[in-house]
């Protein structure tokens, strides 16, 4: 514990900043990854512990993408419409199987999809650590934000999660076919009733919900080292996003995932050896004061 | 006493005495190290299943007690202060100490949440046990060897007695976990399981008694994870790692929730494909992924409950036969064999 270095690193600017931007970054990725798995859960009533490895899908993606065309907008959108397209295919092909039968199916079915995928990544690219590097678009010097330095990367990752999480939210509460998935998450039955496809709509949430994980891995790229696995660390990080932000709830999740952003980047000075444990005594705090999440509807 | 004790005494002394002959009938060393993984994590997913079968909580994240069992004992034994027996019930009580706490936050959470808060906590438990290299030895595990000192006797260097003593702990828990699976406590859980509400309203204390099996069961896990470390004489970041708990998992879907000793029918079948897939091929998780699925999306149910479920279609069907063929006067012939 080293509380003198947090009070050193929350005193100066240029200290502070630094740690703000990374918090930033980390909670924003932690959105897009606990908006995707949440928005599934709202709609189809199941959690989705292939989360992680979709993360790692996206940002593995990307990666090769880069690769092969240089360009870091086409593997973006390589990472998010391949894994978007990959959770289309998952639910239908596998997910839908298993629906209304018991949880120990379906944790059994995501189990083994995360062992194939995560095999799978290591014959194709390996089992050591890959790095992509910073595109070449982003190779600016750092912004200069109140003494402290801030790589445009930083902000451009921080514009485009929150550009997705305002879409996301918007297309939910303020659309047609928003106004459909909300009903589809209360009443299937009336949907289907009404002449509406269902099916159709259930691989598009998973779709969505997917593809989000896959741009959050796609944005992680540049900054992140790749590894076979790498999705179980932010899998776990976003179900206490989850049960702090409460689920279904997009802006409890962005408040959550801020909160846990930030917790990491200052516990990381302050408590290096204990930051894990910072999450998980905020997220017990919260089970015990508010079980249903900071802003979460019904009681867990 | 109950009336079932007595056979289940007779029971666990004939899987016992079969224990202990195996290896004298068979002598290869390869045989009792086979049987005493088996035995580890045959209670690692026996436990497992008094929560999943028995009371409908479905944990991901079993392994962290097994886990804490491991290292527990093995840094006690590390110490060199205290006999083996002393070393293993305070391993026993120290990862209940851990499920009380851990469990007295994640019963209160409904299905789904609790799956994945179980799982969050092993993940944790897996983070302190890598990142405080000083005590557990970090990525590399506790090693260094655990001492076996004597202890009433028995020296479990020696390969049999090491043996016969694990084989005694391990049918001993399957016989307390018997007991209480079939205890009023029991009854109350499958209460808990089928209807939560209405247990609430026959003023059963939910929560208490979900933690009480949620503590007992970790317990459980956490002999097996010793029985592992005094065999391998070490303890590894693996044994918490959340693939043990899908494997754990795995083994109860495999055997089957139909049948008391289903999950030791499923540890044996996981335990046998290991064997063979690690002989063969590196991409262990490629294989074992695609055995789950073909087996989950195929058969829609385990292995063991697949031929049970077939084996008492056929004896419908033979008893319907019957019925049918013999005189109608003494009882009107069902029609198909599902009334049966």
């Amino acid at each position: 514990m080293n509380l003198e270095a947090l009070v050193d690193c929350l005193s100066s600017a240029s200290c502070a900043v630094t740690q703000v931007s990374t918090g930033l970054i980390v909670g924003m990725l932690l959105f897009l990854v606990t908006s995707g798995l949440s928005l599934i859960f709202g709609v189809l009533g199941i959690i989705n512990f292939t989360h992680g490895a979709f993360y790692m899908l996206g940002a593995y993606l990307a990666f090769t993408a880069y690769a092969l065309s240089g360009s870091f907008l086409l593997a973006m959108v390589a990472g998010a419409a391949g894994v978007g397209l990959f959770g289309i295919l998952f639910e239908r092909f596998v997910m839908s199987r298993v629906y209304g039968r018991d949880i120990l199916m379906q944790l059994l079915v995501c189990y083994a999809m995360i062992l194939i995928l995560d095999d799978g990544v290591k014959i194709l690219y390996g089992g050591e650590y890959r790095m992509m590097g910073m595109p070449d678009v982003f190779a600016l010097p750092p912004v200069e934000i109140a003494g402290g330095f801030v790589p445009g990367y930083y902000l451009f990752m921080v514009a485009v999660a929150l550009a997705a999480g305002l879409v996301l939210w918007l297309g939910i509460n303020r659309t047609r076919l928003g106004k459909i998935v909300r009903a589809l998450a209360i009443n299937p039955q009336m949907v289907g009733a009404l002449g509406i496809n269902t099916t159709l709509l259930y691989a598009g949430v998973f779709g969505l919900g997917s593809l989000l994980a896959g741009l959050a891995g796609a944005l992680a790229a540049p900054i992140r080292t790749l590894t076979p696995g790498m999705g179980v660390s932010i899998l776990i990080e976003s179900f206490i996003v989850t049960v702090i932000g409460g689920m279904g709830s997009i802006a409890g999740a962005f408040l959550a995932a801020l909160l846990i952003g930030f917790t990491r980047a200052f516990g990381a000075i302050g408590f290096p050896l204990f930051v894990d444990g910072l999450m998980f005594a905020l997220m017990a705090l919260v089970l015990v004061v508010k079980p249903s999440g900071l802003l979460g509807r019904e009681a867990a | 006493m109950r009336a079932g004790l007595v056979r289940d005494l007779a029971a666990a002394l004939a899987g016992l005495g079969l224990l202990i002959a195996l290896p004298m009938l068979f002598p290869q060393p390869a045989l009792r190290d086979f049987l005493i993984y088996f035995f580890a994590y045959g209670l690692m997913a026996m436990s497992l299943n008094l929560l999943v079968g028995l009371t409908g909580l479905v944990s991901f994240g079993h392994a962290a007690y097994f886990a804490t069992g491991a290292y527990a004992f093995g840094l006690l034994m590390q110490s060199g202060l205290v006999p083996i027996p002393v070393a293993a019930l305070a391993a026993v009580g120290g990862t209940a100490l851990i499920a009380l706490v851990v469990g007295a936050i994640c019963v209160r959470l409904k299905e789904i949440y609790f799956s994945f808060i179980t799982l969050a906590f092993q993940m944790f438990i897996h983070s302190i046990i890598v990142t405080w290299v000083g005590l557990t030895g970090g990525d590399q595990g506790l090693r260094g060897g655990i001492p076996r000192p004597p202890f009433l006797g028995l020296d479990l260097n020696d390969a049999r007695v090491l043996y016969a003593t694990c084989a005694v702990v391990f049918v001993l828990c399957i016989l307390a976990m018997r007991q209480v699976s079939q205890s009023p406590f029991g009854y109350t859980l499958r209460m808990i399981r089928d209807n939560p509400a209405r247990a609430n309203f026959l003023g059963v204390d939910v929560t208490a008694m979900k933690l009480g099996i949620f503590v007992f069961a970790a317990s459980m896990a956490s002999v097996g994870g010793l029985i592992l470390a005094l065999f391998v004489s070490g303890a590894y970041p693996e044994f918490a790692f959340w693939t043990t708990s899908g494997e754990a998992i795995f083994m109860i879907m495999l055997g089957g929730m139909k049948l008391f000793l289903g999950p030791l029918v499923g540890t044996l079948l996981l335990q046998t494909l290991n064997h063979f897939v690690t002989i063969y091929t590196e991409h262990h998780g490629l294989v074992l992924g695609t055995v789950i699925l073909v087996i989950v999306l195929g058969l829609r149910r385990g292995l063991a409950d697949f031929l049970f479920d077939a084996i008492q279609a056929r004896r419908a069907r033979r008893a319907a036969a019957l019925a049918a063929a013999a005189p109608a006067a003494f009882a009107p012939a069902p029609l198909d064999g599902r009334t049966v």
